[in-house]
């Protein structure tokens, strides 16, 4: 290990492991929203009332938002004890049975974390349970997680946000050390292309290529963006990876900066996250500190600045070259490509932009090797994916799987089926971008490819589910409502042919439609894909005809029969 | 200057964290800030002016003391949303993107604060409220009465 990071690392042990009782409460803004800071607040004042020895803290979030809060007790030397669904008082029953017994309750323990892997360092370390516990289930073997494959999510619940330390000592910063001292900007494109990663941010662009593109264009002033304005509605991958493990980020984008040659960066964050902002605020203030950011990093002669942007509520400044007029300084108005930002990006020149979970999945690929990575998930689409699994799904929850895993077995193996005893008729993927996949297509796989040619796309891994009770007219007019008011408004095909769409749709589902209005649909939704300046209006049709292609029993349904057959729209009104 | 700033742009990112900041101490944009913001900035009036109105999160207009923002994301309109909406309006007798006459709460609608696992939420300024139901919703708003 690199000596500069030697003291963080132990001082990260030291705060993972303690030698005391450890409790702690996950408390990303889902945690939040369910109750976590009045649980907290609960443990602290009985943990005092009680004099037990004990630390408490807050963590970011393993993804299982269906159970919430959750609160881990960790005794020392033994593995973590998950306890789900927490409230004040079954948070003081657990400090009391601590304070009497000196052991762990079974009530309620969900699961035992007896194993960590530590993906980085490609290591694994074991820890005993208490008899006691013997009959609870590994968090390995529980079905939400069974099958499930943690590269971007790997820290993401197990080490405190606020923490540096803690991510070093799960080997963080490692891959950077060795890239700067080990490897030529070249070298680790190449590996990076190997990995045969793509963007996550939707589009599924090679990273590799990317880079490649912005470092051979000449120039000595290149820029890298991350982009975390995550928009899509019903997603939230993004912004559990910043609130729960912004280091991961920060070390994938200072990767990135050495690889094509860039001095500067800029991180871009929405402004509906204020935990997100603050997290990385306060993680890239620590990188600064400890010399990981700025001048001479760990002593390579690298130098690079990276600061915050935060954005003020315009879904179109995620598409990349309206976050470039926003950064700038204005309104986020997209331009015509090309040129693509990586040959002229801000300010014209060469910009390398990346989603969150692309540059977090960076050092991984770094620390363990491109041809690791590449045999994780499927040829051409190598790696793994992040879902948030929202909607009318039992197990909702964010979820990290390889791709080409089916929709059923994410669905039913992970989610659980939609827990309420109606069958699911649909996921839509994407967001506004993306379609409804119905659920006799579920045994596809999920790849790029495949989401694509079946009307959707992977997107950035928004999954919401849709069981018998959604009306999938609905579902579409919705949609366009949503890009409507999104459409920045500055090319003519998609302003108006929104407002179009989005007008038929209403009609439709007001029992005022005609069976003439479907081929209408289908006629405006092509000119705006054809006609639109970027890609929010290229897509936005998709959730129109994507229905349309699968669902057009249901659009007939209202057209012919002025009937809804789910019961959701005022057809008869 | 330090190496690693020489490729900084001074400007990056400026306006929008001038019109944050503004925002953030009056709740709104009131139109001599803005101005302000363009003379400091050394900055075209008609830039930061167009900025201001392009974006969602800023407004001209004075606003109540707690933004309550009921999420219309996906997540939360399949899970009831629109419900919790309605009932909302009737309660504080406005509509979205109005203020409440004791300018207590101005009402908005978001697409998705991100905590869609519970959905549907709400969220009074900086605090996420999850899994709700009609009842929650008048503890909620006492709450910040
Ligand atoms: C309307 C629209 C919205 C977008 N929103 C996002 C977003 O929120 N986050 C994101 O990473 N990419 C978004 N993208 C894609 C970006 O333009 C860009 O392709 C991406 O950031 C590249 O990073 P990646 O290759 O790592 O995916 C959006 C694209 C469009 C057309
Ligand atoms: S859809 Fe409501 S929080 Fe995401």
């Amino acid at each position: 290990m690199p000596a500069d990071l030697e003291p963080l690392h132990a001082a990260g042990r030291a705060s993972l492991y303690p030698d005391r009782i450890k409790i702690t409460v996950g408390m990303a803004t889902c945690g939040l929203a369910a109750g976590a800071d009045a649980v907290y607040e609960a443990l602290s004042q009985r943990i005092k009332q009680r004099e037990l020895d004990a630390v408490l803290v807050g963590t970011g979030c393993i993804g299982f938002c269906q159970q919430e809060p959750l609160v881990d007790v960790r005794l020392p030397g033994q593995g973590r004890v998950i306890y789900t669904q927490m409230t004040r008082p079954r948070a003081r029953a657990l400090v009391d049975h601590l304070a009497q017994t000196g052991t762990l309750p079974v009530d309620r323990a969900w699961a035992v974390i007896d194993q960590e892997e530590s993906l980085v360092e490609d290591r694994v370390e074991r820890f005993s349970r208490l008899p006691e516990l013997s009959g609870v289930p590994a968090y390995s073997q529980q079905p939400f997680f069974a099958s499930q494959r943690k590269i971007v999510l790997r820290n993401c619940g197990f080490v405190d946000p606020a923490s540096c330390e803690e991510y070093v000592a799960r080997g963080g910063y490692r891959a950077l050390a060795g890239v700067l001292s080990e490897m030529t900007p070249q070298q680790v494109i190449d590996e990076v292309t190997r990995s045969g990663l793509r963007g996550r941010g939707g589009g599924g662009f090679s990273a590799g290529r990317k880079w490649q593109v912005a470092r051979d264009v000449p120039g000595e002033t290149k820029y890298v963006i991350c982009n975390g304005d995550e928009g899509d509605p019903g997603a939230y991958m993004d912004r559990t990876v910043l609130e729960s493990d912004p280091h991961s980020v920060i070390e994938g984008v200072i990767i990135g900066a050495y690889a094509i040659g860039a001095h500067q960066g800029y991180a871009y964050v929405r402004d509906e996250y204020p935990l997100a902002v603050e997290r990385l605020t306060n993680a890239l203030a620590q990188a600064e500190a400890h010399g990981l950011l700025g001048e001479n990093i760990l002593g390579s002669g690298f130098n690079f600045r990276l600061d915050l942007v935060r954005g003020a509520g315009a879904f179109v400044c995620g598409e990349e070259t309206a976050m470039i007029s926003s950064i700038e300084g204005g309104s986020g108005e997209p331009r015509p490509k090309p040129p693509y930002p990586a040959v002229a990006g801000l300010w014209g020149r060469p910009t390398v932009i990346n989603n969150v979970k692309t540059f977090s999945t960076v050092p991984v690929i770094m620390a363990r090797g491109g041809d690791w990575y590449a045999a994780v998930g499927a040829p051409g689409n190598t790696g793994t994916v992040v879902f948030s699994l929202v909607g009318q799904i039992a197990n909702t929850g964010l979820v990290e799987v390889p791709l080409g895993m089916t929709l059923n077995d994410l669905l039913e193996g992970i989610g659980g089926g939609s827990g309420n005893g109606r069958a699911i008729k649909a996921v839509q993927t994407g967001g506004p971008s993306g379609g409804c996949l119905p659920a006799r297509l579920f045994d596809m796989r999920i790849t790029y490819e495949e989401m694509t040619s079946a009307g959707s796309i992977m997107g950035s891994g928004g999954m919401v589910v849709l069981d018998e009770s959604a009306c999938m007219v609905d579902v579409a007019r919705y949609f366009l409502d949503f890009t409507t008011v999104e459409s920045c408004g500055k090319c003519t095909a998609c302003r108006e042919g929104t407002g179009h769409l989005r007008a038929i749709l209403t009609r439709i589902t007001q029992g005022q439609g005609t069976p003439d209005d479907l081929a209408l649909m289908e006629e405006v939704g092509q000119a705006v894909k054809a006609g639109s300046l970027c890609g929010l209006g290229q897509t936005a049709p998709n959730p129109a005809l994507s229905t349309l292609r699968y669902f057009r029993d249901e659009y007939e349904a209202h057209v012919i029969e002025h009937r809804c057959p789910a019961g959701k729209c005022p057809v008869g009104a | 200057m330090l190496p690693s700033q020489q490729y900084r742009q001074p400007d990056a990112g400026g306006v929008l964290a001038a019109l944050h900041q503004v925002n953030m101490r009056y709740g709104y944009l009131p139109q001599d800030e803005v101005r302000q913001v363009a003379i400091e900035l050394g900055v075209p009036l008609s830039q930061v002016f167009s900025a201001a109105t392009f974006y969602a999160s800023f407004s001209f207009t004075p606003v109540g003391r707690h933004k309550l923002q009921v999420c219309e994301g996906t997540a939360c309109y399949v899970k009831g949303a629109p419900a919790l909406m309605g009932h909302l309006q009737a309660e504080l007798g406005v509509a979205p993107d109005q203020t409440t006459e004791d300018m207590t709460f101005t009402l908005k609608r978001v697409r998705c604060v991100g905590s869609c696992g519970l959905a549907p939420v709400v969220r009074v300024d900086n605090e996420t409220f999850g899994r709700l139901t009609h009842s929650d919703l008048g503890i909620i708003l006492d709450k910040y009465r």
